[in-house]
């Protein structure tokens, strides 16, 4: 068993990493009744033994004693952090794991990534170090930052160059909250941008998180419990956006909702390296599937179910809803559109009772195409190598010619608290396309004008360059995507076979 | 003689444990319809076969398991033991913590080499205990990483090994619309490196399988583990113990070398199918009675027409006639040798003539040396009469086809070509297996 690293940078990240390892505590407890320290916790928690106080050794088996997060939080800011430690997740964290400082990056990227990156560059190799070591396996670091800031953005693209550095057979799953066109930091696009190429060169898997779509789900369900319109009741701890159950219960805060969200993607996205299934997919084995070129690691995800109803038996074709619900706009972690875009993989997650017949009907009613016709030449005249054809119905997934039947899929048998089954879906879809290039778009009204660029250009360290190189990284990244898109409505042509001579 | 199983990735342990336990419960049930003796003659040689006694009194199969992450092996040790009638021995498992992400070349070029010794002692313990070593057994699928990688190098590590014995490779075929996107490399990758090491690759598709759960057995919402029921089964309807030709009036000594000798005349034509009837829920088996006359018609029809199940079978289809010509018919599926396997009542007055007909057949082998029957009066899971056929036939041409067809397209673009290269395994590594693999294909087209 693998042991995965949260490092949580900046305000929103720290949230969202707490809101994390809150419901990870909810998770476990639920599904770990005897309260034996085993392997599955130990993917993501130590068990320490503090009776001698709090730099205990750590106990590797047995019953548990005092769970500690393997994370590292790190602001620039006091406040946010504090507060954490002054919550009811105090003991889940240790002093030595956090890096503050007192002013914050003003906004700014380049404070972030160029003064305070410089100046706590050792001490986070040593903090990071220190987590290592108290690993048997590590295979993971978690990122969670956001990009429109400056220490989310700034310090935290500079660490993830640090573990590139650092622990280079380590993969690097970033979660990144990308600012809305309304945001009110007006640099934000600068600093989004400037963190992209980061994003581009360091990064294994990237999620891009969209302000917009956790609102319109949080306010979904709202509206949905206060409708009345159903006739049963809603448990309360399915919400996805609900902390019930958890320590924090009493303290909701508003963006709780939200990053609860967040959070439950990290602990689905986890969930089959951590329990047992029919089928298991390792965090090893999304970053080998999903992630066809290099650069191309901008994965869209989507969350069902939102809710799970009390006192109702799941009949199959509840279990169909929850596959077609996982591919509409409503259950999407980003604003776009992947149903009129290209996809290069897919890949189901899904936790609870369901079985491999489950997961096929559904995969067959995805993509439309339940009886392909294939011709074999099968006389002796022919060669085995012509072309094999494929008379499609109009499939409602478009997926990218060489790879048609992309899909990746898990079974993994513990749901999550609160529902009988849930579904993570996370594609690779040229969808994210119109993202950057909003973005880009963004960056270039702010640019042309130069508005603003001396608070960056007076950093020691920054320079034109770094601006110039950041969008032509951005433009590389949307053509790439361009260059798939084009073949979308091409003709079909299977390149030749080898010929083998008889 | 004994036969040393080596489980491999999830799929190969998962299906290794259903095994296990088909055949002991096999054993264990009741009479088989035959005499007491024949009852007697069976368990033991069985036991001989696949387990090995200890002073435990329960049997501990003779298995390796290998995974390059604990939770499946965990699992399915705790399974077998959890049976109460047999188990693994607690020291024949070997893993490691972080598992080979779906990727070949990870298996192959990292996690073989590097855990090459330890796995192979396991292996050198399990076949010091086999008073005979009748060859090995290996099960794995092509779609993983560990499985398919890992199982290669494996493979090929037994081969280098021990250069005399046997080895057939169990390789499972993953669902068509994927499992897993690589899948396609990942399977061009193992077949054509198994084609260079194993002796006979005896091929499941998960396709077929599912289909028969559907149909036949009846499952309404298939599992995983139903479909590895279902293989195993099959597997057992194979590797149970029968009288052959050359095993005199005991049951074969050499099941895996009477299987090569049968079935493998020329190293080029190295793929098996296996297909069994019949196959129903065990409520419905009560209810039903079989004559040999049909189950032999149905089977022989299922070999020509290339079905998947005793269900659908295309009536149609025939051999070509004897007149010469240049075309076979569309559809015939022509075979270099087949061997059936009967189990149960009244085995030995079976008229197996129509499998005998050169027509069936290409022209290399004489009839008789093509086709071969292996018989026990013992019935086989509760089945009052059984038949399986295990064939070297253009069975799994499609199927192949198919396969390189994807994987050939994905290569052109370049897809995930990376992924490889950060293990070393090179545009020029999967260049060479399509190759190999385009050459299989071609053979088995022109038969």
């Amino acid at each position: 068993m693998t042991q995965s690293v949260v490092v949580q940078v900046g305000q929103c990240g720290n949230q969202v990493g707490c809101r994390f390892w809150d419901l990870a505590l909810r998770e476990h407890a639920a599904v770990n009744k005897k309260g034996i320290y085993d392997e599955a916790l130990s993917s993501f928690f130590r068990n320490v033994d503090t009776r001698s106080g709090n730099n205990g050794p750590d106990i590797y088996k047995g019953k548990i004693c005092s769970l500690k997060a393997r994370a590292l939080l790190i602001d620039m800011e006091e406040g946010v952090v504090n507060e954490i430690l002054q919550g009811p997740l105090k003991d889940v964290f240790d002093s030595k794991q956090l890096i503050t400082d007192v002013s914050g990056s003003g906004n700014n990227w380049a404070v972030g990534h160029k003064i305070y990156g410089c100046q706590y560059r050792e001490n986070i190799v040593e903090k990071l170090r220190k987590t290592a070591e108290h690993c048997d396996c590590l295979q993971c670091f978690f990122i969670i930052h956001s990009m429109g800031g400056g220490t989310g953005s700034g310090l935290g693209t500079f660490v993830l160059n640090l573990l590139e550095e650092e622990f280079p057979e380590v993969y690097r799953f970033v979660t990144s909250v990308y600012p809305s066109g309304e945001d009110d930091v007006i640099t934000s696009p600068y600093n989004s941008v400037l963190a992209m190429k980061e994003l581009n060169e360091h990064a294994d898997c990237v999620l891009p998180i969209e302000n917009e779509s956790l609102l319109e789900i949080v306010n979904k369900i709202h509206q949905m419990i206060n409708s009345g319109k159903l006739g049963s009741t809603v448990k309360q701890n399915s919400l996805v956006t609900s902390s019930a159950g958890s320590a924090k219960t009493l303290q909701e805060k508003p963006f709780d909702a939200m990053n609860n969200i967040v959070a439950n993607l990290l602990l689905n996205l986890t969930s089959s390296a951590r329990f047992e299934g029919s089928l298991n997919m390792d965090l090893n084995e999304i970053s080998m599937n999903l992630v066809p070129f290099p650069r191309l690691h901008y994965l869209v995800s989507s969350l069902t179910p939102l809710y799970t109803l009390a006192d109702v038996n799941v009949p199959s074709r509840r279990l169909d809803q929850m596959f077609s619900d996982a591919f509409s706009r409503d259950h999407q972690l980003i604003q776009a559109d992947p149903k009129h875009s290209l996809y290069l993989a897919c890949a189901l997650l899904v936790r609870g009772n369901v079985q491999v017949s489950d997961l096929r009907r559904n995969i067959e009613r995805l993509t439309d195409c339940p009886h392909a016709v294939l011709i074999y030449p099968f006389t002796k005249s022919q060669s085995a190598s012509s072309p094999f054809y494929r008379n499609r119905l109009k499939p409602s997934l478009h997926f990218v010619s060489w790879n048609q039947e992309g899909w990746k899929t898990g079974l993994c048998s513990v749901p999550p608290v609160g529902h009988s089954h849930s579904l993570l879906a996370l594609a690779n879809n040229t969808c994210v396309k119109p993202t950057f290039i909003e973005l880009k778009d963004r960056f270039m009204k702010l640019y042309k004008k130069k508005a603003h660029l001396h608070h960056y250009l007076q950093i020691d360290g920054m320079e034109q360059s770094c601006f110039s190189e950041a969008v032509s990284s951005l433009s590389d990244l949307i053509e790439e995507y361009n260059e798939l898109d084009a073949t979308k409505c091409g003709p079909r042509i299977d390149p030749s076979r080898l010929k083998i001579a008889i | 003689m004994s036969i040393v199983t080596v489980q491999l990735g999830q799929c190969g342990n998962q299906i290794g444990q259903e095994v296990f336990s088909a055949l002991c419960s096999d054993i264990r049930g009741t009479h088989g319809l035959c005499s007491k003796k024949e009852n007697g003659s069976y368990q033991d040689s069985c036991k001989e076969r696949f387990f090995c006694e200890e002073e435990s009194a329960v049997p501990v199969a003779r298995a390796v398991l290998v995974d390059m992450e604990p939770k499946v092996i965990s699992q399915t040790l705790s399974m077998a033991a959890r049976s109460g009638h047999w188990k693994y021995s607690s020291h024949s498992h070997f893993c490691q913590k972080q598992g080979s992400g779906n990727n070949w070349a990870n298996g192959y070029s990292v996690h073989g080499p590097r855990h090459k010794e330890a796995i192979m002692n396991l292996v050198q313990k399990e076949a010091e205990k086999c008073d005979r070593l009748g060859g090995f057994f290996t099960i794995m699928s092509m779609a993983g990483g560990t499985g398919s990688g890992l199982g290669a190098f494996v493979t090929q590590c037994l081969r280098d090994a021990f250069p005399t014995s046997f080895i057939l490779n169990h390789v499972v075929w993953p669902y068509g619309t994927g499992e897993v996107i690589v899948q396609n490399y990942n399977s061009v990758l193992t077949l054509s490196h198994l084609y260079h090491s194993s002796d006979a690759l005896l091929v499941h598709e998960n396709d077929v399988i599912h289909k028969i759960c559907a149909q036949l057995m009846n499952i309404k919402q298939i599992s995983f583990r139903d479909v590895n029921q279902v293989i195993a089964h099959q597997l057992g309807s194979v590797f149970q113990p029968t009288h052959t030709a050359g095993g005199g009036s005991g049951y074969s000594r050499n099941p895996l070398g009477e299987l090569m000798e049968s079935l493998v005349p020329h190293p080029e034509f190295r793929m098996l199918g296996l297909r069994n009837i019949p196959q129903m829920p065990e409520s419905s088996l009560p209810y039903s009675t079989f004559s040999w006359p049909g189950l032999i018609k149905h089977l022989r029809q299922m070999l020509i027409a290339n079905a998947q199940m005793e269900e659908g079978i295309d009536w149609q289809v025939r051999p070509p006639s004897s007149i010469p010509s240049t075309n076979k018919p569309l559809h015939f599926n022509t075979s270099i040798a087949n061997l059936v396997i009967l189990r149960g009542k009244d085995v030995h007055g079976v008229d197996l003539g129509s499998f005998q007909d050169p027509s069936l057949y290409t022209s290399w082998l004489n009839p008789q040396d093509a086709f071969n029957a292996w018989k026990t009066p013992r019935a086989f899971n509760k089945y009052e009469k059984s038949a399986a056929l295990v064939s070297n036939s253009q069975f799994l041409l499609k199927p192949l086809d198919s396969i390189v067809g994807k994987a050939w397209n994905m290569f052109a673009s370049k897809a995930y070509l990376h992924q490889y290269a950060k293990f070393g395994i090179q545009e020029e590594d999967f260049l060479d297996c399509f190759t190999t693999l385009e050459q299989v294909i071609s053979s088995y087209t022109n038969l």
